[in-house]
């Protein structure tokens, strides 16, 4: 049987891997400029990554604050600038401070650990929340109607991923929360498969 | 253990974190349950789909916000690498306001890369012309610097930092030569060498000025 062991030394949504060495050379030297100040190295990183960390605040934190949270990533990600050593590709450093960015909002919006509960009814139901019933919801819309938790854990395992371990400690919960809730979006997600 | 327990291992099963005993006995009844085989193979699609979900471009552009938060017009960020005091900081501006004039060369150069490709000559050539005058002025910035560095005016924070930073630049110039010697007419590497060697003079010069060892 297939064994899906996604890690986050795997991050498949790597976009540096998927460009080649040069690329990713090319990112170290403008990471370079722009922690001497470069504002115009700082926006040709901005331009090939603001797509991925986008979708990601999005899937993450839903479509109503992605803008203003991918906004708080780049900062934040200037800010940290002089942490990168190159070691790893920007793009892998720049998904880390999106991670912590997103988990520090969820913070200060007060999103409770609460959301982690197991509740299996309002898991299978919460993908079909109130919408015109004449539009077909896509996968992606499906996702981020998720209960919180369930989509954090879904999105970071399954989209970005992260292992339970990772992020368990991310999340400030359990690994077997994390499994649990996982499980239950995949189930809650398999009635969108064909949209 | 029933049909709905283990529905609930299912993904576990699928992530191969199921202990071996309890894969085994998974195993052993998905052959004789299909509802169990056919939740398998649904979540196994989810995961495929989740892996297959494309990145969207946020609908507006976001950088005019985030170059305002990053205020890069007015405070760029390099400043929070040195530990200098407002009166050091005051001195290496004037420094680098006097010997302006030694990167007149690189200026010129960066001038050239900005021309359009089509009309633009081997941009490696002008580099190779100017490397040597480039490494002498680089090599006086680091004698003085290490001079500095003897005398104790600059403290061993402050060294350590500056150290990091050249190295990273280093890497970087490093770095551009390489694709630069793959791709010598493109400009948008020549103005990343150029840029890079003018940031490496620029941090010199700024840290040779702080040792007051700059003539």
């Amino acid at each position: 049987m297939e064994r899906t062991c996604p890690g986050v030394a795997t991050l498949r949504r790597d976009p540096d891997k998927a460009t080649g060495g040069r690329a990713e050379d090319a990112e170290v030297a403008d990471a370079a400029l722009a922690a001497s100040g470069d504002g115009s190295a700082f926006e040709r990183l901005y331009r090939s990554h603001a797509a991925r960390v986008h979708s990601l605040v999005r899937r993450m934190m839903g479509p109503e604050t992605a803008d203003d949270v991918t906004q708080d990533v780049f900062i934040r990600a200037w800010q940290k600038l002089s942490t990168f050593r190159g070691e790893a590709a920007f793009g892998t450093w720049l998904h880390r401070v999106a991670v912590n960015v997103i988990l520090a909002r969820r913070t200060s919006l007060g999103v409770e650990r609460g959301r982690f509960d197991d509740s299996t009814a309002a898991l299978e139901t919460a993908p079909t929340r109130p919408r015109a019933p004449d539009v077909a919801m896509d996968f992606d819309d499906a996702v981020s109607r998720l209960p919180d938790g369930a989509r954090q854990v879904f999105v970071l395992h399954d989209v970005e991923g992260y292992k339970h371990d990772e992020i368990a400690d991310m999340l400030g919960i359990v690994p077997g929360t994390s499994k649990s809730q996982l499980h239950h979006a995949r189930m809650a997600l398999r009635r969108h498969l064909d949209r | 253990m029933t049909k709905d327990n283990w529905t609930d291992r299912l993904s576990e099963y699928l992530d191969g974190t199921l202990a071996v005993g309890e894969r085994a006995a998974l195993e052993a009844h998905l052959v004789d349950c299909a509802a169990c085989a056919a939740t398998l193979e649904e979540l196994r699609r989810v995961v495929a789909r989740a892996r297959a979900l494309d990145d969207r471009a946020p609908g507006a552009d976001l950088w005019p916000k985030i170059a305002v938060g990053i205020g890069r017009a007015t405070a760029p960020p390099a400043r929070r690498y040195f530990a200098f005091t407002v009166p050091q900081l005051i001195a290496a501006s004037v420094a680098l306001i006097i010997l302006s004039g030694g990167t007149t060369w690189l200026l010129r150069s960066r001038a050239v890369t900005a021309t359009p490709v089509a009309m633009a000559p081997p941009q490696a050539q002008w580099l190779t012309a100017a490397d040597r005058r480039y490494e002498t002025t680089v090599a006086e910035l680091q004698g003085a610097l290490v001079e500095g560095r003897r005398t104790g005016r600059l403290d061993s924070t402050t060294v350590r930092i500056l150290e990091r930073n050249l190295a990273t630049i280093d890497t970087a110039i490093a770095q551009a030569r390489r694709a630069l010697a793959a791709d010598p007419g493109s400009a948008y590497l020549n103005h990343h060498l150029a840029d890079t060697m003018r940031r490496k003079l620029e941090l010199l010069r700024q840290a040779t000025a702080l040792t007051g060892t700059q003539s």
